[in-house]
């Protein structure tokens, strides 16, 4: 009886610890790659202080100037026009697949949307280059010359080639889209169907439902949709250097090219190692990106998190 | 009047949205499907590049195709091996209720949003330490940062939804821990575990900011762990910036086999998917 037990209780035994030992691999990564991105980036530190290097604006990294300004400008300039658009049209999506279409196009809809999500980031930048890039340079840009002229960062200079903050942003609105649309959807079916039942009984209509009850219960989820939308767009790398242009500049309006954190990593690996500070340079842009985006996801986490418990109760 | 007027508006503005989004998204599938269709030819996913490629001489995307499979195959095959374990431990059954189990969750959360770009440049420091240069293992050891967060909180969801009342069923006949998940527990979970992978694999294939330091580029097929290798989302991006337009359209081409690629996975995955809610035991 013994002998057959025993290795049953050996594998049990051996398996739990596997187990045990291999999710260590996950604090283990995360500590290590906070760490190996700190040890790189202090020799730049050494030499400069924090906040000289976030707010100077040359960037000659020969000369040994480097001033991460017009970078994390550029990042938060792309970043929060790819918002501006995405966010209010994937919410109203959303509202739509989640309380007014039928279940039939849900069904269609919903797998297509977590489809698109996959499509990889070159394909999206592709895509830029072929009819983003050209709509805005051709179009949109010279129609905000004659019309909008007037309106602060809405006006191009002459000749505004299309590689653009505009371009950049339209392409990651397009391309976090299918994201926002499915952790919103999400949030908005966790609403109990009981509450939007009570308030069309009371003889509201449905989008004074969604309006009052939906949105207000969902809101956090939203909110929080939204907030992991925003720190996917700050981190994407391919698609946004391929469409904005890549000049380390202030931008003076959402026509002007831009030089996002990403891109300036992505653009400059090939040369680092041969000046230097560079690599260290290019190590504390990359911490910086982590940081930034471990604060948004983690704020992000806790709305949704307490769309569920509130779903729960 | 205006309560109607409202409601009209809305409904209108909240369908247009959705048309919106969905009409962009297919405008895009077929702009990168015409224009890549244009120049895809058997030459192209069969030969590597010729003499004078980038200068719109011979040759194919063949060594992007096998160098991206390389890649990402041998990537999703690592991160099995340590998804799995994790997403199985954040179970109740082994540590899902210890402490442990909530820095593991957070840890994973974190690790899930950071930028595959940043990965890119840890994998770089990380071989700068052990002496590599660019090559298939960099690569490999990116993407694997890359998918491993996406798998194993894939792995979970699917995970959590195995009735408890099947382990208990299991635990009651005298199984063990580990009998009980491995004939009971992954058996009634595969179908999901399986798309779990393929979702990270599809992430995986497409990623060209975790492989631009790690893996490099070559014109060879992938022979060894230790040598550069050619990706295809990379050869979209070297060959877009070429400024000959027979060779941009190359990279069009390229695209296209990338859509596809990962476009057939995708859908694969959804369908085993659907076999999962097909044999659900307690439903």
């Amino acid at each position: 009886m013994i002998s057959r037990i025993f290795p049953r209780l050996m594998q049990e035994r051996s398996a739990t610890a596997t187990i045990w030992l291999l999710s260590f691999a996950v604090p283990l990564l995360t500590v290590g790659l906070a760490i190996g991105l700190t040890l790189r980036s202090l020799p730049i530190l050494r030499d400069n202080s924090l906040i000289d290097l976030l707010t100077r604006t040359t960037w000659r990294p020969m000369a040994g100037e480097f001033g991460f300004l017009p970078f994390i400008v550029g990042t938060i300039a792309v970043t929060l026009v790819a918002m501006v658009i995405s966010a209010p049209i994937c919410l109203l999506a959303a509202l739509h697949l989640a309380e007014y279409a039928g279940s039939q196009t849900r069904t269609l809809l919903r797998p297509l949307v977590d489809l698109l999500a996959g499509i990889p980031a070159v394909v999206y930048g592709l895509f830029g280059i072929l009819v983003v890039v050209p709509a805005v340079g051709r179009y949109i840009a010279p129609f905000a010359e004659s019309h909008l002229y007037f309106v602060p960062w809405l006006s191009p200079q002459q000749h505004a080639t299309g590689y653009s903050i505009l371009a950049g942003g339209m392409v990651l609105a397009l391309m976090v889209s299918p994201f926002i649309i499915s952790v919103a959807e999400d949030a908005l079916q966790a609403i109990p169907v009981g509450v939007r039942e009570a308030s069309l009984s009371l003889g509201a209509t449905s989008w004074e439902t969604s309006k009052y009850v939906s949105l207000r219960a969902a809101l956090p989820g939203l909110v929080g949709a939204v907030v992991l939308g925003f720190s996917r767009t700050l981190g994407e790398t391919m698609a946004v250097l391929m469409v904005v242009g890549n000049v380390a500049q202030i931008p003076e309006s959402i026509f002007d090219s831009a030089y996002p954190l990403t891109a300036l990593i992505a653009n400059n690996y090939g040369e680092m190692m041969s000046i230097p500070l560079f690599d260290s340079a290019l190590m504390l842009a990359s911490l910086l990106l982590l940081v930034v985006v471990a604060f948004f996801n983690f704020a992000a986490q806790m709305l949704v998190l307490a769309v569920r418990k509130r779903a729960g109760e | 009047m205006r309560r109607r007027l409202e409601e009209v508006g809305f409904r209108t503005l909240m369908l247009m949205a959705l048309l919106s989004v969905v009409g962009a998204l297919m405008l895009l599938i077929m702009v990168v499907a015409i224009n890549g269709a244009r120049a895809l030819n058997w030459e192209m996913v069969s030969q590597v590049p010729t003499g004078g490629y980038y200068l719109a001489g011979g040759g194919g995307v063949l060594n992007a195709i096998t160098g991206s499979l390389a890649l990402a195959v041998t990537a999703t095959v690592v991160a099995i091996l340590f998804a799995l374990p994790v997403a199985l431990f954040l179970q109740s059954d082994y540590g899902g209720r210890t402490r442990f189990a909530v820095v593991v969750r957070t840890y994973l959360d974190l690790l899930w949003g950071i930028p595959p770009i940043v990965y890119g440049a840890f994998g770089f420091t990380l071989m700068l330490y052990m002496g590599l240069r660019a090559s298939l293992l960099g690569g490999v050891i990116a993407l694997t940062f890359v998918e491993l967060p996406i798998m194993a909180r894939a792995m979970e969801e699917v995970l959590r939804t195995i009735p408890r009342a099947l382990k208990e069923a299991s635990y009651a006949l005298g199984a063990t821990r580990w009998e009980t998940m491995r004939w009971v527990v992954l058996r009634q979970a595969m179908p999901g575990l399986v798309t779990a992978v393929l979702l990270a694999f599809g992430q995986g294939i497409g990623n060209a900011a975790a492989v631009l330091f790690t893996a490099g580029y070559t014109d060879n097929l992938p022979r060894s762990l230790f040598e550069p290798v050619a990706s295809l989302p990379l050869a979209v991006f070297f060959q877009l910036g070429t400024p000959f337009p027979e060779v941009q359209e190359r990279a069009y081409a390229s695209a296209l086999i990338l859509l596809v690629i990962v476009l057939v996975i995708s859908i694969k995955s959804r369908l085993l998917g659907r076999l999962l809610s097909k044999h659900n035991v307690l439903d």
